[in-house]
């Protein structure tokens, strides 16, 4: 096959996989988080209330387009669209199968490190447009939180990086060959999942935006396809770190008999029903709970991480 | 952390736990007989209707839904001319069912009344009244209270002994 139609296939392929992620999750968020409260979800439209998300789209995408008239304007419909243009990037590094990937980058991890760290931008800049005290600061603890597990989440990395000797995701999954890098960096990864809760600042770190704290956080003022947007930005998140996950830590796409495809696409979804596990069961800690946490213990444990990993690396020679 | 892991596993148990949502409409939750939900005026265990219209369900009524006009048989029996309820305004608080000396008027389990149209809320006696005796079986005011109606002379009531004639206590 021609490998230009073939790229072009896989581009579609990966995108139209993320948006439907992202859009799958939102019937599967509320099912599952029934499911361990005991009720039903979303049942009533269509078989299992899989419809449940054209109707959620349909409404949303009807809802009046207000811009607050004391907001600015570009900025303010702009953030959303940053948001969730910066995490679809990041989609484009991830090795769905031995050899298939949007783009083979040889730095595709600090890509992805480098779309993270530019999404917040996404939700500073909504908060300052809204000009609502409120969203402001739910906007500011918001950055703050997410550039301080930024820090962590690269550090604990660095350890995957040292063992597998590259940054190119395709070969970090490729040097997970005999051990999966669950097992050899188990800190790294506990410190990476808790950092990737709080870059897609879901449960418990959703300080940002939980709906009793600050009104609504930096999406206070946000409603309609704007708020969806905010909000099929954070799902694609959520999408985005269980697939990184399951990248990083997991051997990707490998694993017996299935298909690596297979493999992948059952990992991710793993790591995703574990994030809405996690929503479902932990309480909020409070804003300086939560960077006392990162600061005073996520960073040792990485810093520790990669000192034990460099020493055992030279140790062994 | 162990707290944590200890929470995370208490939730991933509720995975096969019975769900509690009563799946309506398909299944009806259960409702004991004192549950108020809609109106119903019932008749004697003789067939006869209660309501001897006192009034005093009127009376009680906190938003003024129900209207009634009293009448009488040639029987000396009093009965309502028209019993009207509206039940747009009823807030089914069952002061009425408190009030009524006769048991006549009681409040039912059923709740599934909805109309498009406000004035079909209003339920007339014929909407009202039912057939049969509602929750109380064995209640026939008449058989209890000491007026002389048709059919029951003063003194043939239960519990009750005939009036004294005072002319026979003369010394």
């Amino acid at each position: 096959m021609n490998p230009i139609v073939k790229q072009l296939i896989v581009i579609v392929a990966v995108f139209g996989g993320a948006m439907s992620a992202s859009a799958g999750l939102i019937w599967l968020e509320r099912r599952m988080l029934s499911l361990w409260q005991d009720r039903y979800g979303p049942n009533r439209v269509g078989p299992f209330g899989l419809l449940q998300v054209v109707a959620d789209m349909i409404k949303i995408f009807f809802k009046e387009d207000w811009i607050p008239p004391f907001a600015d304007r570009v900025v303010f419909v702009v953030a959303p669209a940053l948001l969730t243009a910066s995490v679809l990037m990041s989609f484009a590094v991830l090795p769905v199968a031995p050899g298939i990937a949007v783009s083979d980058l040889n730095v595709g991890l600090l890509f992805f490190l480098g779309m993270s760290s530019l999404g917040v931008y996404g939700i500073a800049l909504g908060g300052w447009a809204s000009n609502n005290k409120y969203a402001l600061l739910g906007a500011i603890r918001a950055t703050a939180q997410m550039l301080s597990y930024e820090v962590f989440m690269g550090l604990a990395l660095m350890g995957v990086v040292m063992l597998s000797g590259s940054f190119n995701l395709g070969e970090i999954v490729a040097a997970q060959e005999k051990m999966w890098f669950c097992v050899t960096q188990f800190p790294a990864m506990v410190v990476f999942i808790i950092a990737g809760f709080a870059e897609t600042h879901r449960m418990p770190f959703d300080l940002p935006e939980a709906e009793s704290e600050l009104i609504a956080g930096f999406h206070t003022e946000y409603s309609g396809i704007k708020f969806g947007l905010f909000f099929v930005g954070e799902y694609l998140g959520v999408a985005l770190i269980s697939a990184m996950i399951a990248t990083l830590f997991f051997g990707g796409w490998q694993g017996p008999w299935l298909p690596p495809i297979v493999w992948f696409l059952g990992k991710t979804f793993v790591f995703i029903c574990g994030f809405i596990l996690i929503r479902a069961s932990l309480p909020r800690p409070r804003y300086d709970q939560l960077m006392a946490f990162g600061w005073k213990v996520l960073l040792p444990v990485a810093l520790l991480n990669l000192l034990a990993t460099g020493a055992i690396m030279l140790a062994k020679g | 952390m162990l707290s944590i892991l200890r929470t995370v596993r208490e939730v991933l148990r509720h995975t096969f736990a019975r769900r509690e949502t009563i799946q309506y409409p398909e299944e009806k939750p259960y409702l004991a007989p004192r549950f108020r939900g809609r109106i119903i005026l019932s008749r004697d265990p003789d067939g006869q209707e209660r309501c001897v219209a006192c009034y005093l369900c009127s009376a009680a009524c906190p938003v003024d839904c129900i209207a009634l006009q009293a009448a009488q048989t040639e029987d000396g029996r009093r009965y309502p001319a028209f019993f009207r309820i509206n039940f747009s305004r009823c807030i089914l608080c069952g002061f009425c069912e408190e009030a009524c000396p006769t048991l006549a008027i009681q409040l039912t389990p059923d709740y599934e009344m909805c109309e498009y149209d406000r004035s079909k809320l209003v339920y007339e006696k014929e909407d009202l009244l039912i057939s049969g005796p509602g929750k109380y079986p064995d209640y026939n005011f008449y058989k209890v209270a000491g007026l002389a109606v048709g059919g029951k002379d003063k003194g043939q009531a239960e519990n009750e002994a005939p009036p004294v004639d005072v002319r026979t206590l003369l010394p």
